[in-house]
């Protein structure tokens, strides 16, 4: 066993490095320029019941250290994802991967869970609560411990494999929500997803964004990412993925400190496509520097 | 696609005034690109890359795969302002080989070349490859006003027939591009603003080709940034894109 390898939810990674879901596609992409079987594993594109176009364009804009998306969750529908997408994911791609789930009801995420769970390479599902339930009037999933609550027990009907539940950030009590999750059953929580944002163009007095907002990433949401790992992770038992601005050796080790068995790294990829590999070559290096022999050791490490 | 360092050979103003329009050469390895393909540059303090059409690129004689790459950009915000501080022998990290470019197998014998503002650019390298096919290449080059002209003498260069048109008539004909439209054309390719695009898509008959704009996050396909809605389903601007042909095109974006 390698002195970056880690275990997330009963399987083993060679190493904690895994790009977040929509920053990474199918992984393809990635596979032209580099053998992305390096990777521990990496979240695909977040899937849906129904096929979505998203949000209309701009979907992006600039911010200091980071971006506004307001993708809006485009991709191609459960059935599309398996009969398409996966498969040319698997000729690149030969570990376990983890399947990104959204949906805007209960039902929706059922059936999306209930259709991947007969795909073997998937290993876990990472299931995205940050999206309005469109029959609970609208708020996120993510925002009441109730109606998160109500997604992990539905979906954990379904499922034997790791469930990981991806909390939003746009919370005042993060904690509660995670505890919910997992007296629900949830295997492991992954965090932060986007904090929401807003810019606007000073010529036309008109947000960037045809969505007027959209959700924050990159370096600039470290810090706040770093918080609510470190407060989730003192919180629950279960395994805890950090993620939120990570883009070099040492933020996965400082993330693994505050208590994150492995580390998501999603916008970095988008502006260095090597950022992932890059960070895995570094991290002997910057371990060798801090005297740490094995990652495992230093999780929640933080005194 | 290549993520390489490429060293700056020159970088210098083609025209003046508010906003003005520069030039960059920067030679290294780069993806052998085709004509309507674009770069993605890095620039150190600016989160995103940002997306640059390919102008002009030669393959070294000497060295192959290392290769002279032309962008010419126009100072619109920050990143483009901190290009025309790059000097010669300052380095850049680009990503190289984006996008799907124009097709040029259709072009027929004569094609139409139309570029407005910093469409421009592309079209230096599409006139260049199809003259080099033997085509007869006519090029209409719309700007705003004659201190904003550039590039109309290597376009001669390249043995193109030029047209400039200017809207308020200070240099060659009045009007925009879709004023000076000749007869005879086998296909046309067009890059530039959205308004000189639908005008064009509009007025002329023959196949077309046309270059679109988006905002993006990546440049090669992994976050969904910059998808349209076109008659052939969802395209990435980044990678089914930026070229459309004229029938995929809806305008409801
Ligand atoms: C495929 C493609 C090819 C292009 N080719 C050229 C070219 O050859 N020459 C040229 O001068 N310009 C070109 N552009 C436009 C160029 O990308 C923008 O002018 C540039 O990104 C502006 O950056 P800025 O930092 O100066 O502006 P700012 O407004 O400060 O930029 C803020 C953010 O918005 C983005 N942005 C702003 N305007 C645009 C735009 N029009 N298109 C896409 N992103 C934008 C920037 O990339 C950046 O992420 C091209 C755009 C695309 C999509
Ligand atoms: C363009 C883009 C698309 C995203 N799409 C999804 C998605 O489909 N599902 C999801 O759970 N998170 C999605 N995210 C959120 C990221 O996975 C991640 O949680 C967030 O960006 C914070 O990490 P970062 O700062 O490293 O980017 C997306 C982020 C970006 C930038
Ligand atoms: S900009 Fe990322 S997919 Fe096009």
């Amino acid at each position: 066993m390698g002195k970056l390898s880690v275990d997330l939810c009963g399987i083993r990674l060679d190493n904690p490095v895994i790009p977040a879901s929509g920053t990474f596609g199918f992984g393809y992409e990635f596979a032209e320029l580099y053998d992305i079987n390096c990777l521990g594993t990496f979240s695909f594109k977040g899937t849906t019941l129904e096929e979505r176009y998203g949000n209309p364009l701009p979907r992006i804009a600039e911010t200091s250290s980071g971006m506004l998306n307001a993708v809006g969750l485009q991709n191609p529908g459960v059935d599309k994802v398996i009969a398409e997408e996966l498969p040319k994911l698997f000729q690149v791609f030969h570990k376990p991967v983890m399947a990104n789930v959204s949906g805007f009801s209960i039902d929706g995420y059922v059936e999306v869970v209930r259709r991947l769970e007969a795909v073997k390479q998937i290993g876990w599902l990472e299931i995205n609560i940050s999206c309005p339930n469109v029959h609970g009037g609208g708020m996120s999933f993510g925002t009441d411990p109730k109606a998160a609550a109500s997604v992990v027990e539905a979906v954990r009907k379904v499922t034997a494999k790791p469930l990981i539940i991806k909390l939003s950030p746009n919370v005042t009590d993060i904690v509660s929500i995670a505890k919910a999750c997992e007296d629900k059953g949830a295997d492991g929580i992954s965090l932060i997803n986007t904090l929401l944002g807003m810019r606007i163009d000073l010529k036309t007095k008109k947000p960037i964004l045809a969505n007027t907002t959209g959700g924050l990433s990159g370096p600039a949401i470290f810090p706040v990412a770093l918080r609510m790992v470190y407060q989730v992770a003192r919180a629950v038992k279960i395994p805890v993925i950090g993620m939120g601005g990570v883009s070099t050796a040492e933020d996965v080790i400082e993330m693994m400190m505050a208590g994150a068995s492995a580390v998501e790294v999603g916008a970095a990829n988008l502006v260095d496509p090597l950022a992932c590999p890059k960070i895995i070559e570094d991290l002997p290096r910057v371990m060798e520097r801090y005297r740490i022999d094995r990652l495992e050791d230093i999780i929640g490490a933080v005194e | 696609m290549k993520d390489e360092r490429l060293k700056v050979l020159s970088n210098r103003p083609l025209t003046s005034g508010d906003s003005p329009v520069w030039e960059m050469v920067l030679s290294g390895v780069t993806e052998p690109m085709r004509p309507g393909q674009f770069v993605q540059i890095a620039l150190p303090g600016r989160f995103l890359r940002r997306p640059i059409s390919v102008c002009d690129l030669q393959e070294d004689p000497q060295s192959p795969g290392t290769f002279r790459l032309t962008i010419v950009y126009k100072i619109v915000g920050k990143g483009t302002a901190d290009l025309t501080g790059y000097q010669p022998d300052d380095e850049l990290s680009v990503l190289t080989g984006l996008g799907n470019g124009y097709d040029l197998s259709d072009s027929g014998d004569d094609p139409l070349l139309l570029g407005g503002g910093v469409g421009t650019p592309p079209m230096y390298f599409l006139a260049k490859e199809l003259i080099k096919e033997g085509k007869n290449v006519r090029v209409i080059l719309g700007f705003n006003r004659m201190d904003e002209v550039f590039y109309e003498k290597e376009f001669r260069h390249l043995g193109a027939e030029v047209t400039v048109t200017t809207v308020d008539g200070s240099y060659g004909e009045k009007g925009f591009v879709t004023d000076a439209l000749p007869g005879g054309i086998s296909s046309y390719y067009a890059c530039g603003p959205e308004p000189m695009l639908k005008a064009v898509h509009k007025k002329i008959a023959a196949p077309g080709q046309l270059s679109f704009e988006s905002r993006m996050g990546c440049g090669f396909g992994a976050c969904m940034g910059c998808t349209m809605k076109t008659a052939g389903g969802y395209k990435r601007i980044c990678k089914e894109g930026p070229v459309l042909r004229k029938e995929e095109i809806l305008w409801e974006n």
